[in-house]
């Protein structure tokens, strides 16, 4: 019985050497994500606007009916999404949207600090996800 | 060495002296009974693999401070249908006895002020021991007083589980001292650390080992700190006697309980490690053998879990008692023979 104390006590002694705690102080000290996180969305850019081609295929995967875009041309008769919105409430950061893409321009970056006060700024406009 | 200051011969200094005094420890025992807390969340963090408190302030060493501040500020409640009186005189009640314990214990020789001797002491009773006995016999009344007053099924349990408790441990306790005096021949504590003075091989912890494992086990039992908290069983009896408690009378509970490890702590180290003495001067080496003592407690609770209330009473009764009685016989056949 007091080997099994004595055990006790050793392991707790261990413990309280310097280099043994497994706490991140989290807003201090950020963990790197993992390559393969599904963060914040970014939609990426070309040579001067973004890749995206407008063809549909993101918001008809997307199980959670986030996305919303509105395809538009320019003056050379490209298609482009004049508008691309990401609701982040509803998303679900499964990242068939970026499974969908034949062109990648859409990714997941390892952004995971997404809270906010209004439920206006969780609605990620065009702008936003190029950034 | 001049005359013994006292209150015949020369008042107006034995008083300042002694108000000094008081005040001297009091507030010694007030920072190491805050910071005991501190301690103890970052030790037991540490242990646990966490960190503790970081963020009130350096190293979170504010934070005792903010806790007192945050409690302070809380709303005191007493519920309706409990005893208001006893209610009220409960917490007061565990913190006094936790306190003035602390009054027997010598934290040093003797200083010569005002060409008088006067002992490092705050009162030099002939009857410590006893003293050191029935103080820890009155803690338990707050408890128990507690425990009746809040009107609360829970509490009352804690109350009664803490008086059968100190029953059983006391005795225990007790009779381990009785083999201490029993070699120095005094009940004074200053005496006993008379007794010890002669270098650390006569130290009663050498001489005394069972009696000493016996006293700092039951002791830890007489003041409910873990493995023996049965009072307080946060997973059954939801913190027990001061289940009702809030504010400052909260607080107090908090307070008395670490001031009870202090004076424990104390109280072990003049009876065994032969109190004051040791390599620094004076009152240091007391106050490093309390926070050794305070470490070891603190280490024990991050280790071990709570007893049972059945292996509390086996304990008590048919491990604890029998071994002290034992070792009353020993000491007395090797004091005769």
């Amino acid at each position: 019985m007091i080997k099994e104390f004595i055990q006790g006590l050793s392991i707790t002694a261990k413990h309280l050497l310097p280099g043994n705690s497994t706490t991140v102080e989290y807003p201090k000290v950020k963990l790197e994500a993992s390559e393969r996180f599904r963060g914040l969305h970014r939609l990426v850019p070309a040579h001067n606007r973004e890749k995206c081609v407008a063809c549909y295929l993101c918001p008809t995967v997307c199980p959670a009916k986030c996305i919303t875009v509105e395809a538009g041309e320019d003056e050379n008769g490209v298609k482009y999404p004049t508008v691309y919105q990401i609701d982040m409430l509803r998303c679900i950061f499964c990242g068939y949207c970026v499974e969908a893409c034949p062109v990648e321009a859409i990714e997941m970056t390892g952004e995971y600090e997404l809270a906010n006060y209004k439920r206006e700024d969780f609605c990620f406009t065009k702008e936003r996800l190029l950034k | 060495m001049p005359e013994m200051l006292s209150l015949s011969n020369d008042p107006i200094l034995f008083v300042t002296v002694m108000l000094a005094k008081i005040l001297a420890v009091f507030i010694v025992v007030i920072l190491i009974v805050a910071y005991a807390t501190y301690a103890e969340r970052k030790i037991i963090g540490r242990m646990q693999t966490r960190l503790g408190p970081t963020m009130t302030g350096p190293l979170g060493l504010l934070q005792p401070i903010a806790d007192g501040l945050k409690l302070f500020f809380k709303e005191d409640i007493i519920p309706a249908q409990a005893s208001k009186f006893a209610f009220v005189l409960a917490p007061m009640m565990i913190l006094v006895p936790a306190f003035i314990t602390i009054a027997v214990v010598p934290f040093g020789g003797n200083v010569v002020v005002g060409g008088y001797t006067v002992p490092l002491q705050i009162a030099d009773l002939n009857v410590g021991i006893l003293y050191i006995l029935a103080m820890a016999g009155l803690g338990v009344y707050g408890i128990v007083l507690a425990g009746w007053a809040s009107n609360n099924k829970y509490s009352l349990l804690g109350g009664v589980r803490s008086a059968a408790q100190m029953i059983s441990y006391e005795l225990a306790a007790g009779l381990s001292i009785i083999s201490v005096f029993m070699l120095s021949e005094t009940l004074s504590l200053r005496g006993i650390v008379e007794a010890q003075a002669g270098g650390i091989t006569d130290w009663y912890i050498f001489s005394q080992p069972l009696a000493f494992c016996l006293f700092v086990i039951t002791s830890l039992a007489e003041v409910n700190r873990t493995p023996f908290d049965l009072p307080e069983a946060e997973t059954e009896l939801v913190s027990g006697f001061c289940t009702e408690y809030s504010s400052m009378k909260y607080a107090l509970f908090f307070m008395a309980e670490y001031a009870n490890m202090v004076v424990i702590s104390a109280v072990t180290a003049t009876l065994f490690l032969g109190g004051p003495a040791g390599p620094f001067p004076g009152a240091i080496n007391l106050l490093l053998k309390i926070f050794f003592f305070m470490f070891v407690f603190i280490w024990i609770r991050a280790t071990f879990p709570r007893v049972k209330y059945n292996q509390l009473m086996y304990m008590g009764w048919k491990i604890f008692l029998p071994l002290a009685l034992l070792n009353i016989v020993i000491t007395g056949a090797v004091v005769v023979f």
